[in-house]
């Protein structure tokens, strides 16, 4: 098989499936090999995963965390998206910001957890607003990428068929740079899962994070952690697929891979 | 027109005066550099002349107006819109059953019926080019300014697209200016080809084109022409 043939139907499931059943065979052989009595088999795992949707705890911790991303990357949107798009029209009020934007934004967000504990206390705002931190400056990145590199071409030809500033940003600007601002909030919602998990470990007594943390606690569950990891994982990989389903629509499609 | 970049001033264009009349078909004509672009983006208010001035209808030109539409060479239709939404693009200002109406005839006009819904990627550079001519002719401008529209095609393309451009425009006797550096396409289409100099660009000789058309461009009188101008930009005749 070489990399320019069309893979066959069969194919296309049949390597996937093949690693992933390659990848289960190695853990649960290590796991046998090693005698570890910490670390749990595949099939631990899965029994764990059974257990956690029989006690029905998990789907209260999945809308937990899930609630709390929503809130912390909504809020990020709506202020990051104005904000990226206004630096990026005004390049003098973003030589002005950019020196503090670029200071803070290597900051992890999990070093803003004992800032955001002591501003807002133990609980549900302290962890959306962690969301809110670690989302934000992608997003306000993006934007600003995006709307400086839409081609003078665009600005002209909407500035010559008469359109005011409002129009211009809506009509032409916007559209111009959403393909970038949509890589901006695929990134920052990657990282709003990410950090989800690390702040309920922390901040909150609910979430998938609280139950990674919970399960070592109350009486070293291994399985139940690896479990909960497993679903991270999952739900991360759905909402990512989301953002890629995104992309094909046709109105932004043109700004990914090789169309033009 | 002087251009000032990194304290380094380059003069552009120098003493250019040329008057051009209602409905008529101008080429600016030079080579690669020499100024012709800048001097169609002076005229279209994109860029304000460092001395004298642009009238159009007796009115100083001050920005871009949508009475005069600029056509980029490639690239200027906006790839978010469909071919519909991009010839609506300039009809914000209409009620709905015209610009329906409008869409519609520009579309024809142009050739791209079944294309109504596609996106520009889809398209291919002929088409981009037609579509960006259709967009420019829906909000009905006097005056049509074309910077080398169809340099970026293949040669074939190329002369399909000047008989449809003089279709369009013997349809609709818009006010053309239109910049090239290829001295055939610009005798195929002008009524007058202004013939420039190199940078600091002055107009060299303005050329009458008195063939009617359709323009036989193998008949005694278009080689003339022709070879008239090859010698006024200082070109040997032999490859």
């Amino acid at each position: 098989m070489n990399s320019l043939a069309e893979p066959k139907k069969w194919e296309k499931f049949f390597w996937p499936v093949l690693a992933t059943a390659l990848f289960l065979a190695l853990w649960h052989y290590s796991v046998v090999w090693t005698a570890t009595k910490i670390f749990p088999s595949p099939l631990d795992v899965k029994k764990g995963v059974a257990e956690l949707i029989h006690k029905k705890v998990l789907w209260r911790d999945i809308i937990d965390s899930l609630r709390r991303v929503a809130i912390g990357f909504g809020a990020a949107t709506v202020i990051g998206i104005p904000v990226g798009l206004t630096l990026g029209w005004y390049p003098a009020a973003n030589k002005v910001v950019n020196p503090v934007l670029q200071i803070l934004r290597p900051i992890s967000p999990i070093a803003w957890i004992p800032v955001a504990i002591i501003l807002l206390g133990v609980g549900d705002h302290a962890a959306t607003s962690l969301i809110f931190v670690g989302a934000l400056f992608p997003i306000i990145v993006a934007s600003v990428d995006g709307v400086s590199n839409v081609p003078s071409v665009f600005r002209l030809a909407g500035r010559n068929f008469g359109l005011g500033p409002a129009r211009l940003l809506t009509r032409v600007v916007f559209p111009a740079a959403l393909p970038k601002i949509i890589v901006g909030l695929r990134i920052a919602l990657g990282i709003a899962w990410l950090v989800v998990v690390a702040a309920e470990m922390i901040a909150v007594d609910s979430g998938l994070g609280y139950l990674v943390i919970d399960s070592r606690n109350s009486g070293k569950r291994y399985d139940l952690v690896v479990a909960a990891m497993l679903i991270i994982g999952l739900i991360g990989l759905i909402l990512d697929s989301g953002f890629r389903w995104l992309e094909k629509i046709k109105s932004v499609r043109w700004g990914f891979r090789d169309e033009s | 027109m002087v251009f000032t970049r990194d304290g380094k001033s380059t003069p552009v264009l120098d003493d250019i005066s040329l008057e051009v009349a209602d409905g008529e078909f101008v080429c600016l004509l030079g080579p690669s550099g020499c100024g012709k672009s800048t001097l169609l983006s002076t005229m279209a208010g994109f860029l304000s002349p460092t001395s004298g001035e642009i009238k159009i209808d007796a009115e100083v030109v001050h920005g871009p107006d949508p009475r005069r539409i600029f056509v980029f060479q490639e690239r200027g239709v906006f790839p978010w819109l469909t071919v519909e939404g991009n010839i609506d693009f300039g009809l914000f200002h209409l009620p709905a059953a015209e610009r329906r109406q409008r869409v519609a005839h520009y579309v024809k006009m142009v050739g791209l019926e079944g294309f109504e819904k596609a996106y520009p990627p889809a398209l291919s550079g002929g088409m981009k080019q037609r579509l960006e001519v259709a967009r420019a002719l829906a909000v009905n401008p006097d005056m049509l300014f074309l910077d080398e529209p169809f340099g970026a095609l293949d040669s074939i393309t190329r002369l399909v697209m000047r008989g449809e451009l003089l279709r369009i425009w013997e349809a609709e006797r818009k006010t053309i200016i239109f910049v090239t550096h290829d001295i055939d396409e610009a005798v195929q289409l002008a009524d007058r080809v202004v013939v420039m100099s190199a940078r600091p660009a002055t107009i060299q000789q303005i050329v009458n084109i008195d063939i009617p058309h359709p323009r036989d461009i193998s008949s005694p009188r278009y080689l003339e022409l022709r070879d008239g101008i090859f010698q006024q930009i200082g070109l040997a005749h032999k490859i």
